[in-house]
């Protein structure tokens, strides 16, 4: 499924939070949305799920305008992985994975044999099907990650929205996270997904929106858009970016780190 | 074994206990009667069998103790169903039915039928009538407040709800203290001394009518505990269950609080016993706090009307039994998984 973003501005009052975005995702494309803190990802990220409506421009998901769409005819289209939190109630694995499943069942029913196997489809397919009858807040924050994305999954919507989905992860959950994400991708899901890794986003994308203030900066595939210049911009931080594996991978350190009377401060 | 099969059993259980209690129950009083009699006059009622027993039996039993032991049921059903509903939509364990003012607005409701009119159907009408007259003004209230609404209603209920509080202390000052007085702070105490049939008759509807909504939506109870975004985006209109789940859980509190007067501790505390038996599965959390909310009410209610030759009121025993146990349950190793 694809989902098309056309001029779309918000406001919260006098304060414009975003400002004229543009952008596309097709299926199969994993797209990343880079930005420093506050410049309105989250807000874009509402505005696309139909949790956000008072916005000016268009989204549209295969063409159809979300305005028009009621809370179950979006949740059968897109899903949205938070990040992995700690409800207030302790459920079970499952439990968590089968909630997923409730808009395909009707208020006054619950998920039956079919949500069920949809919900043990998706934890097998994320290989955590053992953790089933563990407490979703008695897991690692990786596993709770996976946990929220096997939701997504039995949700059966195609497109996936992500919220930060590595933060807060050590280093090998956060790549075997993104590994999974992409897999889904390469399988036909169309993902969005925020981060504030810009190496990962390079490695794993297939397009990188970049945001600053509200506005576009850059939008294009990784290999177009993430450059030196590009993270100077967003993040005020000047960079080396060395390039490896035949431009397979790409990484920035900060440029310079200097000492000056006992105080260390990035060189701009 | 799988999870939810051991909960079924546990379900089950629950059901074969409550069946007990109510046996056990029709025998204890000043007045004991053997399980044999019991057994007999019950079935009578439903298959002609020849009378073993005396008249004198079977009125304190049918008359008495029957319609005590049935509102008891009631009463502990419905204050656990809506306690355990609140914790739901409002994603706080600690919520409990009177979180949005219903008890205090039953409780000004008693005070002012007792200080103005005195007979005790008015008392029943006018505590359920203020009961839901304060919700409402606590959900119009909340619609204005600015921010989060599930903290709008908590705030404007605790506001409300010490609003009439206020009012009920009025009327404690303003009444007569040889028997208007010791009348008001009797009820604030809250029993089942004196259960008629015509108390079960008014409170049965819109107890009915608050639980079997409350069991229907019981799943989706589970995605509202989410938070209002999650549950959205999971297809699920948090806003219309919240409204649909206040209303239900409002009509069996205020319904319950009419009839029987204040007691607490049962609606917080037996939900967090049931989570303990059956997890937070709404699923098997709503009959099961059910089923335990009945079974300790008459277990409580038993010891209110036996243990001393005056009656202990119930929202004193509740409180009693309840604190400790909470204090035991909160303490202890939590959930088995």
């Amino acid at each position: 499924m694809s989902i098309e973003v056309t001029n779309l501005s918000f406001s919260y009052g006098e304060q414009q939070v975003l400002d004229d975005i543009n952008f596309t995702a097709q299926d199969s494309q994993l797209l990343s949305v880079l930005g420093p803190n506050g410049v309105g990802k989250t807000t874009l990220f509402r505005c696309i799920l139909g949790l956000l409506t008072g916005y000016e421009g268009q989204i549209l998901l295969d063409g159809i305008d979300i305005r028009g769409l009621g809370i179950e005819e979006m949740a059968k289209l897109i899903a949205y992985i938070p990040q992995s939190h700690y409800p207030s109630f302790n459920y079970s694995v499952f439990d968590m994975v089968l909630m997923g499943t409730s808009v395909q069942v009707s208020a006054i029913s619950s998920p039956g044999i079919k949500q069920k196997k949809l919900a043990e489809a998706a934890l097998k397919r994320l290989g955590i099907y053992h953790l089933k009858n563990r407490g979703f807040t008695r897991i690692s924050g990786g596993e709770r990650q996976l946990v929220l994305l096997a939701r997504a999954l039995a949700q059966d919507a195609r497109i996936l929205v992500l919220d930060e989905p590595t933060s807060n992860l050590d280093f090998g959950n956060q790549v075997r996270v993104l590994t999974e994400i992409k897999s889904l991708a390469k399988e036909g899901y169309t993902i969005i997904q925020s981060t504030h890794n810009p190496d990962q986003a390079f490695l794993f994308s297939d397009r990188v929106l970049a945001m600053k203030n509200g506005k576009v900066l850059a939008w294009g595939t990784p290999a177009e858009v993430y450059t030196e210049d590009l993270i100077y911009k967003l993040y005020g931080v000047k960079v080396e970016m060395e390039s490896l594996y035949h431009d397979k991978a790409r990484v920035c350190v900060p440029k310079c780190i200097v000492e000056e009377e006992h105080v260390y401060r990035v060189c701009s | 074994m799988e999870q939810s099969k051991e909960n079924n059993l546990i379900l089950i259980g629950l059901g074969v206990l409550l069946l007990i209690t109510i046996i056990i129950s029709f025998q204890l009083g000043r007045y004991p009667i053997p399980t044999k009699e019991v057994l007999g006059i019950l079935l009578s009622k439903i298959y002609p069998i020849e009378q073993f027993w005396t008249g004198r039996v079977e009125m304190v039993l049918i008359n008495i103790r029957l319609p005590r032991i049935i509102l008891a049921c009631l009463v502990g059903c419905a204050l656990s169903a809506a306690g355990a509903a609140y914790q739901g939509v409002f994603q706080n364990p600690m919520a409990a039915p009177d979180i949005l003012g219903a008890s205090a607005g039953a409780a000004f409701g008693a005070a002012f039928a007792i200080l103005n009119y005195g007979s005790s159907y008015m008392i029943t009408v006018s505590a359920f009538f203020f009961s839901l007259l304060t919700v409402c003004l606590v959900y119009l209230i909340s619609k204005r407040v600015k921010g989060k609404s599930i903290l709008g209603l908590i705030l404007s209920g605790i506001m409300v709800g010490s609003l009439f509080s206020a009012g009920t202390s009025f009327i404690k000052l303003v009444a007569d203290p040889t028997d208007q007085l010791p009348a008001i702070t009797y009820w604030l105490m809250g029993s089942l001394a004196g259960a008629k049939m015509a108390d079960i008759k008014f409170a049965i509807v819109p107890m009915a009518i608050g639980l079997v909504p409350l069991l229907l939506i019981r799943w989706r109870l589970n995605v509202l505990t989410l938070g209002d975004d999650e549950a959205r985006t999971m297809g699920v209109n948090a806003n219309q269950i919240r409204v649909i789940v206040i209303i239900c859980a409002t009509l069996t509190t205020a319904a319950s609080v009419s009839v029987s007067g204040m007691i607490g501790w049962v609606g917080l505390v037996i939900p967090h016993l049931a989570r303990k038996l059956v997890g937070n599965n709404y699923n098997h959390l709503m009959p099961a706090s059910i089923l335990f909310g009945a079974v300790f009410l008459l277990l409580v209610d038993n010891i209110s009307r036996n243990l001393l030759t005056t009656e202990i009121p119930l929202g004193i025993l509740t409180a009693f039994v309840g604190a400790p146990f909470f204090i035991y349950l909160i303490t202890r190793e939590v959930d088995a998984f």
